[in-house]
């Protein structure tokens, strides 16, 4: 007899048991999320049929949905035929027939590419702004903007001519982003004499004086401020800048138009609507917005006591008014202020006013752009004996502005929406202006959800992609000073 | 920087480019288009249809008076206007006339400064209720609640109707038609009221028309006609009687179709004067001979265009009532070429 | 002679106004002063210019003429022979109002929004994140929109309600009835809601066309100087605590202290309500087209309050997350330390010390929803965009003072607000030492 034999210590492992059921798997899982206490029960249980109620009242009206129809009384006789009398269902005929208006408007059919390709180029040019990170996912970026875009044309019917030499523009501008991302600066610098041309047409050669004009006041500027300073450099190169626009430009660019007749068909901006003319107003006043801006709130910061008091007046007094009533100023009262008989586009009042509008917001945020840096930053420039506009070139706006664009996207995002209220002055937004056109026709009679539904994805989809890359952005900048 | 300096200079050059002359005839020709005013949308008198072409009543009318100054009746630029800015947009030169189902009110013509220069529908304010209310008559109203779009002159048509009457009632005030529509078919209101032409489009849209009434009170005179600036006669007179054309053409059986052959066979003196066979009155306001014969080729005579667009043959089924030629018993008369 | 009276001078030459630091400023700022005067003339200028190219002048004595339209909803007594300036003032109320309540139920909205996104229940989070995210990325004019079509075609026809012969005769009730005992009823027109009378009123005055009324002054000062009285009784308490560490018992004074008085005012006032009915004839059938009696609080200005309030609710949620995001996570197992529940946790540590990242945003979307009020009228709520900016303006054709009243009076409003809560503000900043 050994003692092993007598061997208390268990030499064999017993097989492992399942854990108990409630503390695995989707079981656990609910237990865990869902039903952790009582209140949190009910929490679920009211969620859950909150989320039922909304699925189990609209599903029928979408699965009854009619595609095919000519007008809203077909519409009708179809779901009758289909589910039943008395069913209710979408009537989706309505987009089928007018989405090109809740997209563009009345810009002409044969020039739907136009706004397209100018989309699609505007997200290039915003690559040096927008995509920072990774080059690899910088390329994708690009490269789906690209044939996003391309499929675009594809689909809106672009001619051979122009989609080919779209193809051949994106591959450019690919290469040149693959091998020296820096040189796409450029697009962002021409890109809205380049946006201008394509949506409003006309001869190529008034963009080019346009640029013309700005080249030399780039040139005046560079060699004079060196000997007189910043500002007054600035003053004399604007000048020499509008002695060109507006006495030389035409006589030089009139007789190259007859020469060398380059254009595109111009289209009026009364023809922009929908979503076309929510993005040329909200891109157009946010990116105008950014100069103005920039010099309110600098002034807002100044020392200098009358220009901080007119910058404080002008932010506070244009963030105290709601939008309508800049809208109706635009629309009502900007004749009473201008030069008798004087009069111009609807589309472009709206623009110079929604630019005042959005440049009280952009001031606030790049504001906080430059509250946000470390006071030392501005001493180590004095230090170094920069004066003050160099100390903001070189030092603090770069910084500012950076952390400064998830602030100005989240306003641009704001904006957008609010361009809905353009209709109230008669312009053909895709909420209410186009809607109104398209029911006032009497096929279309008595549609009331389906447009609305439409515009409302299509912001959606908009805002919410824009929301989401500025928080990439917000957690990609935060290369902060803590 | 670059964008405003560039939108800067575009405000410049449209500055320049919009200084109008005093002559609103000159300006047209100049421009070689119509801006006219229309409504942002309303059945069958101005509503742009899939291709984005204005249709309708009110637009005819745009068509056919640049067809008479311009000799082309598709060169006419429509801007939508509400009914807030409507008329600052004529009074500020924006557009050229205003085509908009606006009523001829004194004070509009007077205080406003503008000048309305004919009356191409007669209309007036009335009400539509359900059947199953069993109401026959707007004085049985006391107590209803009623849809009205703000921003009219209904709104004080209907204070003043329930006032006479003694009667009290409760507004629902509503943006624009289709809410008023939505509002009034889901029972938020007894009562619809707007201009019978919009009752008469409205009813012939819904689901089931024989469940609802048009109460035979018209509580309002709605003169509804084109307008244009007060000051400028030339252009006033041009605008009236490029209407009055339409309405002589009718009353004279002038048609599109058969607008050519009665220029070459006519012998009565007026249709002559009027189609410029005879005499030269386009000269008399600065046009050419062959105006009215354009304007008039251009979508009809008034009664086509009337049937084209809100007539019986159409869904809107309008009759012409009050809109009938003098010599059916309506008001639409012509006052003499001569 | 000459050389004695320009030696000590010479420092100063033209060319310092540009180039030296101390003159630049100045020189700079006069520069600017002169451009805006010259812009400034010259708006004037091209102003009188127009006016008298149109023939118009600015006269605000349109504000005194008679108005002629009716407005739904009047907060103070208001008919269509009133003025202008009457109705002016009656759409500010409604402004007013929306702004008021909007705010306090978007402030609710927000709190439980964000506090509950943080959540660790996994469909109340994820259903809080797409309230925030859908209402954030889609317009108000919309939501606004949406709203009011949604009460109007869930919430019964006011014909529902309604009794007839037939009903009676075959015993069946009616489609719908009312709530809490016959005294509310909610129609697709509007909430109906029983209208407190009184039999014996104290009467009042009206001065500069604001009505005050005695009863309610005295009602109100009465609940006010009650509640005060009961908070001294709970601070009185609080002082016994401290002495002799036995609470005594408070609840039914304060419970007593706050009711009595005020309902004893209410019954020597003779309080009555008038309650929502239909016009009933002999058989018992339901006449009219509406109900008579009592108020109705018609939908637009409800679903104006609740649209922007969602839609404000969701930015306020947002802030309260980061707010809440923002306190250091030390602090609440500190309090889950101390053996606090979690709701106590997130009401007593918490909360108090987000709500000083939360309150500068929040002052922003207040000022927000004020100014959103606006779009009311894609509802037809006559604010005073639909007063003043809608009818008066169309009627009148005086835009240019119309705009301009209006501009001034939501400058003003804004202010306000800003001022008030930047003085709240002030008091919840942290107080260094």
């Amino acid at each position: 007899m050994t003692q092993s034999s007598m061997s208390f210590v268990r030499d064999k492992m017993l097989t492992q048991q399942k854990p108990p059921v409630s503390e695995v798997g989707a079981v656990r899982w609910v237990r865990e999320n869902l039903f952790s206490s009582p209140l949190n029960g009910f929490l679920t249980l009211i969620s859950l049929y909150v989320v039922y109620w909304i699925i189990a009242s609209s599903l029928p009206w979408f699965l009854n949905g009619v595609w095919t129809a000519n007008s809203l009384g077909e519409c009708r006789q179809i779901i009758e035929a289909n589910a039943g009398p008395g069913a209710e269902g979408a009537c989706w005929a309505i987009l089928r027939e007018r989405w090109h208006q809740f997209l563009f408007g009345f810009y002409p059919m044969d020039a739907y590419w136009r706004p397209v390709l100018a989309f699609g180029l505007m997200l290039m040019a915003l690559a040096p702004a927008l995509y920072y990170g990774l080059r690899r996912v910088n390329m994708l970026m690009l490269g789906t903007v690209s044939v996003l875009t391309l499929l675009g044309m594809l689909g809106v019917g672009t001619d051979g001519f122009h989609l080919l030499l779209s193809v051949v523009v994106f591959a450019a501008l690919f290469a040149v982003a693959a091998l020296m991302p820096k040189k796409l600066l450029w697009l962002t610098l021409v890109y809205p004499l380049v946006g201008f041309y394509l949506l409003w047409g006309g001869s190529v050669w008034g963009p080019v004086g346009v640029a013309i004009g700005f080249g030399l006041l780039v040139v005046v500027w560079n060699k004079l401020q060196s000997r007189l300073g910043a500002v007054v450099a600035g003053g004399i190169a604007v000048a020499v800048a509008l002695i060109w626009w507006l006495q030389v430009q035409p006589m030089v660019t009139t007789p190259l138009a007859h020469m060398m007749p380059i254009r595109l068909m111009s289209v009026d901006s009364d023809q922009f609507g929908g979503f076309l003319l929510s993005f040329v107003i909200g891109v157009t006043a946010v990116s105008a917005s950014l100069p103005m801006g920039l010099l309110l709130a600098l002034g807002r910061r100044s020392d200098m006591v009358f220009i901080k008091s007119v910058s404080v007046v002008f932010i506070e007094f244009i963030r105290g008014v709601p939008l309508i009533t800049m809208l109706f100023t635009a629309s009502l009262l900007l004749n009473y202020f201008l030069p008798p008989r004087s009069n111009f586009d609807l589309i472009l009042r709206v623009i110079i006013l929604v630019t005042f509008f959005a440049a009280a917001y952009i001031a606030e945020v790049i504001r906080g752009g430059l509250a946000a840096l470390p006071k030392g930053q501005s001493e180590a420039a004095d230090a170094l004996g920069l004066d003050y506009w160099q100390a903001q070139r070189f030092i603090i706006l770069p910084q500012a502005l950076k952390i400064s664009i998830p602030g100005i996207v989240s306003s641009f995002i704001g904006l957008f929406k609010d361009t809905t209220l353009v209709a109230l002055v008669g312009l053909a937004d895709p909420l209410q202006g186009i809607t109104k056109m398209v029911r006032a026709d009497i096929n279309w009679k008595g549609v009331y959800w389906e447009p609305l539904l439409f515009v409302g994805v299509i912001f959606f989809i908009f805002c919410f992609g824009m929301s989401r890359y500025s928080m990439y952005l917000e957690r990609k900048l935060k290369t902060d000073h803590r | 920087m670059k964008k405003s300096v560039f939108l800067g200079t575009l405000v410049a050059t449209s500055l320049l480019a919009g200084f109008a002359s005093a002559s609103t005839l000159d300006d047209v020709k100049a421009r070689g288009e119509l801006i006219c005013g229309s409504n942002t949308g309303l059945t069958g008198f101005g509503a742009p249809d899939a291709t984005g072409q204005y249709m309708g009543f009110d637009a005819d009318l745009c068509k056919a008076v640049a067809a008479a100054v311009l000799g082309d009746a598709s060169k006419v630029k429509y801007v939508p206007t509400t009914g807030e800015t409507r008329f600052t947009a004529l009074a500020s030169g924006e557009v050229d006339m205003l085509v908009r189902n606006s009523t001829w009110t004194f004070s509009r013509d007077n205080d406003l400064k503008l000048d309305f220069v004919a009356v191409n529908y007669y209309d007036g304010q009335g009400f539509m209720v359900r059947k199953d209310l069993g109401v026959s008559s707007a004085k049985e109203l006391d107590g209803a609640t009623i849809c009205i779009q703000t921003g009219t002159t209904t709104e004080l048509n209907l204070a003043d109707f329930f006032k006479t009457n003694n009667i009290n009632y409760t507004p629902v005030t509503i943006q624009d038609d289709a809410e008023g529509q939505r509002q009034f078919l889901a029972g938020a209101c007894d009562a619809y009221t707007t201009d019978a032409s919009g009752l008469a489009a409205l009813r012939a849209t819904l689901p089931s028309p024989a469940d609802y009434v048009v109460l035979p009170e018209i509580i309002s005179k709605e003169p509804l006609g084109p307008v244009v600036r007060h000051g400028d006669n030339q252009w006033g007179d041009i605008v009236r009687w490029t209407y009055y054309a339409l309405v002589a053409a009718e009353e004279k059986g002038i048609t599109k179709a058969n607008i050519e052959e009665v220029a070459a066979s006519t012998n009565d003196p007026e249709v002559k004067r009027m189609l410029g066979l005879e005499g030269d009155l386009g000269a008399m306001m600065g046009l050419d001979k062959e105006w009215a014969k354009r304007a008039i080729a251009a979508n009809g005579n008034y009664g086509e265009i009337f049937e084209a667009n809100i007539g019986a043959s159409t869904p809107i089924g309008l009759a012409r009532g009050l809109n009938a030629q003098w010599t059916q018993g309506g008001l639409q008369y012509a006052p003499p070429f001569r | 002679m000459t050389s004695a009276t320009e030696a000590p001078k010479a420092s100063f030459r033209l060319g310092m106004l540009i180039y030296d630091t101390r003159y630049r400023s100045i020189t700079i700022q006069v520069i600017a002063l002169v451009l805006l005067a010259v812009v400034l003339w010259w708006l004037r200028d091209n102003l009188v210019t127009n006016l008298a190219d149109k023939g118009k002048d600015i006269n605000f004595s349109f504000l005194w003429t008679r108005a002629g339209y009716d407005i739904d909803q009047q907060l103070i007594s208001y008919t269509n022979d009133d003025t202008h300036s009457r109705a002016l003032f009656i759409g500010l109320l409604n402004t007013l109002a929306v702004a008021f309540f909007g705010c306090i139920l978007a402030t609710i909205i927000g709190v439980f929004a964000g506090v509950l996104r943080l959540s660790k229940n996994w469909i109340v989070a994820r259903l809080m994140t797409v309230y925030v995210e859908v209402f954030r990325n889609v317009p108000l004019l919309l939501w606004i929109i949406l709203a009011y079509t949604v009460f109007t075609e869930i919430m019964p026809q006011v014909n529902d309600f309604k009794v007839t012969q037939a009903m009676i005769d075959s015993g069946t009730p009616a489609a719908a009835s009312m709530l809490f005992d016959n005294t509310v009823a909610i129609s697709n027109r509007g909430t109906s809601v029983p209208y407190p009378l009184l039999t014996h009123p104290l009467g009042g005055f009206e001065f500069l066309g604001i009505p005050f009324n005695f009863s309610f002054i005295a009602v109100v000062g009465l609940f006010v100087a009650s509640i005060f009285a009961s908070r001294g009784v709970t601070r009185r308490a609080k002082a016994v605590q401290e002495a002799t560490g036995i609470r005594p018992v408070t609840w039914w004074k304060n419970l007593a202290l706050i009711v009595l008085p005020t309902t004893l005012l209410f019954y020597a006032l003779g309080l009555h309500w008038d309650v929502p009915h239909f016009n009933i004839d002999e058989n018992g059938v339901w006449k009219g087209f509406n109900f008579v009696g009592g108020i109705s609080i018609a939908h637009n200005f409800t679903a104006l309050v609740i649209a922007l309030s969602l839609y404000t609710g969701a930015y306020i949620a947002e802030a309260v997350r980061a707010g809440i995001m923002a306190v250091s996570r030390g602090q609440s197992e500190a309090a889950a330390a101390l053996g606090l529940r979690q709701g106590r946790i997130m009401s007593l540590v918490v909360l108090p010390q987000a709500l000083r990242v939360i309150v500068p945003p929040l002052i922003s979307q207040y000022l927000n929803l004020t100014k959103n009020t606006t779009l009311g009228i894609a509802v037809g709520y006559l604010d005073l965009k639909g007063t003043l900016g809608g009818i008066t303006m169309n009627q009148t054709g005086r835009e240019l003072e119309c705009m301009l009243l209006m501009m001034m009076i939501y400058l003003i409003l804004s202010l306000l607000i800003s001022a008030m809560m930047n003085v709240y503000n002030a008091t919840t900043k942290l107080k260094e030492r």
